[in-house]
């Protein structure tokens, strides 16, 4: 579904991805771990399409498609889903307007009428009761004075909405309570299916206890420097990441 | 591929005005020029009675003496008023009960503008005065109003059909000295609609006007007075558009509006005047009086939704001079490209429990320079009067402009004031958000800026809203900067 080959990427004159190389099929769920600065939310950006980076190498593929002339919308048109580390606050625009918006941008993309109302309500109410959120929730403007945890849990709502081929979990799990943990991670695996695919970005090994990955990648200095199963979570967490990092300077 | 910085401004920068077309209608027109004469010749021509030719004479004098004013956040040659022609009218004159009557290429200006008198007169119970130039072409629903004793037409039959009324009631809100352009437009006034609501009657329908400015060279002078008689209510819809052009167009409007004790008047305004082109040339100049005044337990509400001129000086005010009475002031000003908008408003609190609220949003994109301007004054036998006013500023791009002036003047000590700001931008964060979710950019704009604008559009009766909506995002559309 995904390939990422060989990816170089710079922001303003500095190198932050340095060759990277990751293959996700349709069913997988991989996790990428690694220390502050080491490129992990860069290459969710790049994934995603935001303009500030800039590919100097190599490149993301989407279904065999290069996405490289791809704008962030179409590259969501296609199905990937991008939950932020930071969700970005609109006010005036409630959670569900921005959503009907998303849905029915997406549709029209794809030729399609808009949502009929009553389906869209159906639909709002079931993937609400789903992650347990309140349906006032839903009137309120975009993320503006939401808690940690209701802006991520707002992120895995969206997501359940869209409906996406590959998502993109972006330190997800920061920020977050246990019981707030439970219920984003709860959501996640009822989303997962033979279909789709998840990535999951993450400086901890918390959030895998929760949603647990088929394949973990350590990410550092720009480049993939481990990869394996979920045992080598385990191992990070209880060796920390010092002992990869000399072993990639060798 | 993905939007640019570059590519959005050069987007815009193509982007033509709407509505910019041009309708080839025989029209009369005055030459050029102001003097005793021109007035008189108004006058004549709309065959008013000689108490209407004397009270526009006394205001060409009261003009001449006067000078334009300086003090608005505004900068624009200042027009030559002896090079602007002051009269103008479609020439064929009948007034229509069906539209089959009308001229059949202005009814397809209508349309282009999205205007479907057919459509109007269906859907909405809309009753429509419409001023083409400067003469009301069309009136409907003149007779359901009639049953109700309601009086709505254009100010020239009313001066004629109801002397009375508009004589006891003009200039008393905005004198004829009040300003530059309140005394320029007493003098040479062309037309505007009138509309009276009699005692404990509802208005059952909104009343709207579109306005139009048409004529090359031409400047354009509305009068509008409304009066709402002791516990009445209505709701009066003013919109306009106007074809694109070279040369500035002067207008000075004046609006009056006049709540006796227990009425309610709402008036909204949605304004798209040609704002200019992409490099500041041309353009309309819009310097409008707006100012109502309400007795005891009265209502006011203006509510304003302005994308177009190039220039606007424009105060919507309320004089609150009854016990407990209310002003409100909604505001969306959008500026783009070179335009400049000083607008705001005046509550000026005299009686007794006086209430008065200002919601402010302004927009400004491409070079652009918005400034609110605001008076909330308490007079000394105001007791316990109370404003509330908010001011937020939304900015796109780094060349544009947002300022904001509030006066406060306060003469009694019970009075709670209380003044809000806030200042923010469009940010890239926020468009790749909404890219992200599969929203395109020039929509992502138009959520925000609706979210925005949100507690203004709000108040807009429902078919306005719509329509305020679609303007909004037609002055943003790739301005995001």
């Amino acid at each position: 579904m995904l390939k990422i080959k060989d990816l170089h990427a710079k922001v303003e004159d500095k190198e932050i991805l340095k060759g990277i190389n990751l293959e996700l099929n349709a069913g997988e769920v991989h996790a990428i771990m690694g220390p502050n600065g080491s490129g992990k939310s860069t290459l969710a950006s790049v994934i995603a399409g935001k303009e500030e980076f800039e590919i100097t190498k190599g490149g993301v593929f989407f279904e065999n498609e290069d996405l490289e002339d791809t704008a962030p919308e179409e590259r969501a048109h296609k199905g990937i889903f991008l939950s932020f580390q930071y969700p970005v606050e609109i006010p005036g625009v409630s959670v569900t307007n921005f959503m009907k918006t998303a849905i029915n941008e997406s549709r029209k993309a794809r030729g399609m009428e808009d949502m009929p109302a009553n389906e869209m309500l159906k639909m709002i109410r079931e993937k609400s009761e789903m992650l347990d959120i309140d349906r006032k929730f839903l009137s309120r403007s975009l993320n503006e004075g939401f808690s940690g945890g209701e802006k991520k849990r707002n992120e895995i709502f969206q997501m359940a909405m869209l409906e996406p081929k590959l998502a993109i979990l972006d330190e997800t799990d920061s920020g977050l309570d246990i019981d707030a943990l439970r219920i984003v991670a709860n959501g996640v695996n009822k989303l997962r299916s033979k279909d789709n695919a998840v990535l999951v970005i993450t400086h901890y090994q918390r959030l895998l206890e929760y949603i647990v990955p088929d394949f973990v990648h350590v990410l550092h200095d720009g480049k993939i420097v481990k990869s394996g199963d979920k045992a080598l979570a385990l191992e990070l967490e209880e060796k920390g990441y010092d002992w990869l990092k000399q072993e990639s300077a060798v | 591929m993905a939007y640019t910085e570059e590519e959005l401004k050069k987007e815009l920068e193509t982007k033509e005005y709407e509505y910019g077309f041009y309708t080839d209608i025989e029209s009369e027109t005055f030459p050029n020029g102001l003097n005793e004469e021109i007035v008189v010749a108004i006058s004549k021509k709309k065959e008013e009675p000689e108490w209407m030719t004397e009270w526009r004479l006394e205001s060409f004098r009261y003009w001449k003496e006067m000078v334009e004013p300086e003090w608005a956040n505004v900068h624009y040659t200042k027009p030559d008023f002896q090079a602007i022609s002051y009269y103008s009218a479609p020439n064929k004159k009948p007034k229509y009960n069906s539209l089959d009557e009308v001229d059949p290429e202005l009814l397809s200006t209508f349309e282009r503008l999205g205007i479907s008198l057919d459509e109007q007169k269906k859907l909405a119970g809309v009753a429509m005065d419409i001023v083409m130039d400067s003469v009301s072409v069309a009136t409907t629903f003149k007779k359901t109003l009639a049953e109700k004793g309601i009086i709505f037409c254009s100010i020239s039959e009313a001066i004629k059909e109801h002397p009375d009324l508009v004589k006891k009631y003009i200039g008393t809100v905005v004198p004829q000295k009040d300003n530059f352009y309140a005394a320029l437009n007493s003098a040479v006034f062309s037309d505007g609609s009138f509309c009276y609501i009699p005692k404990g009657v509802r208005c059952p329908m909104e009343l709207s006007t579109y306005f139009r400015i048409n004529q090359a060279g031409t400047g354009q002078f509305e009068r509008t007075l409304v009066i709402a008689d002791e516990g009445s209510y209505v709701s009066y819809l003013e919109g306009c558009t106007a074809p694109s052009r070279d040369e500035n167009q002067l207008h000075a409007a004046v609006v009056e509006l006049i709540a006796l004790d227990d009425a309610e008047i709402k008036y909204s305004t949605v304004q798209n005047w040609f704002p200019g082109d992409k490099s500041g040339k041309g353009g309309v100049y819009n310097f409008v009086t707006k100012r109502g005044i309400c007795e005891k337990n009265a209502k006011i509400s203006w509510t304003q939704v302005e994308t177009g001129s190039a220039v606007t000086w424009k105060y919507p005010s309320c004089i609150l001079k009854g016990d407990n009475s209310i002003g409100e002031f909604y505001s969306i000003a959008v500026t783009n490209n070179y335009q400049q908008a000083d607008t705001g408003t005046k509550m000026i609190h005299l009686g007794k429990n006086t209430k008065s609220t200002i919601i402010s949003k302004g927009i400004s994109a491409g070079k652009s320079q918005n400034s609110y301007r605001g008076l909330v004054q308490v007079n000394s036998r105001a007791e316990n009067a109370r404003n509330f006013s908010q001011c937020d500023s939304l900015l796109m791009g780094n060349e544009c402009g947002a300022h904001t002036f509030p006066y406060i003047e306060t003469k009694n000590k019970t009075a709670q004031i209380e003044h809000e700001a806030t200042t923010s931008k469009i940010g890239e964060d926020q468009i790749f958000y909404c890219n992200q979710r599969g929203i395109d950019t020039e929509k992502a704009i138009a959520l925000i800026v609706n979210g925005f604008s949100k507690e203004v559009l709000n108040k807009l009766p429902m078919e306005f809203a719509v329509e305020a909506q679609k303007l909004l995002e037609i002055s943003l559309e790739g301005s995001v900067g």
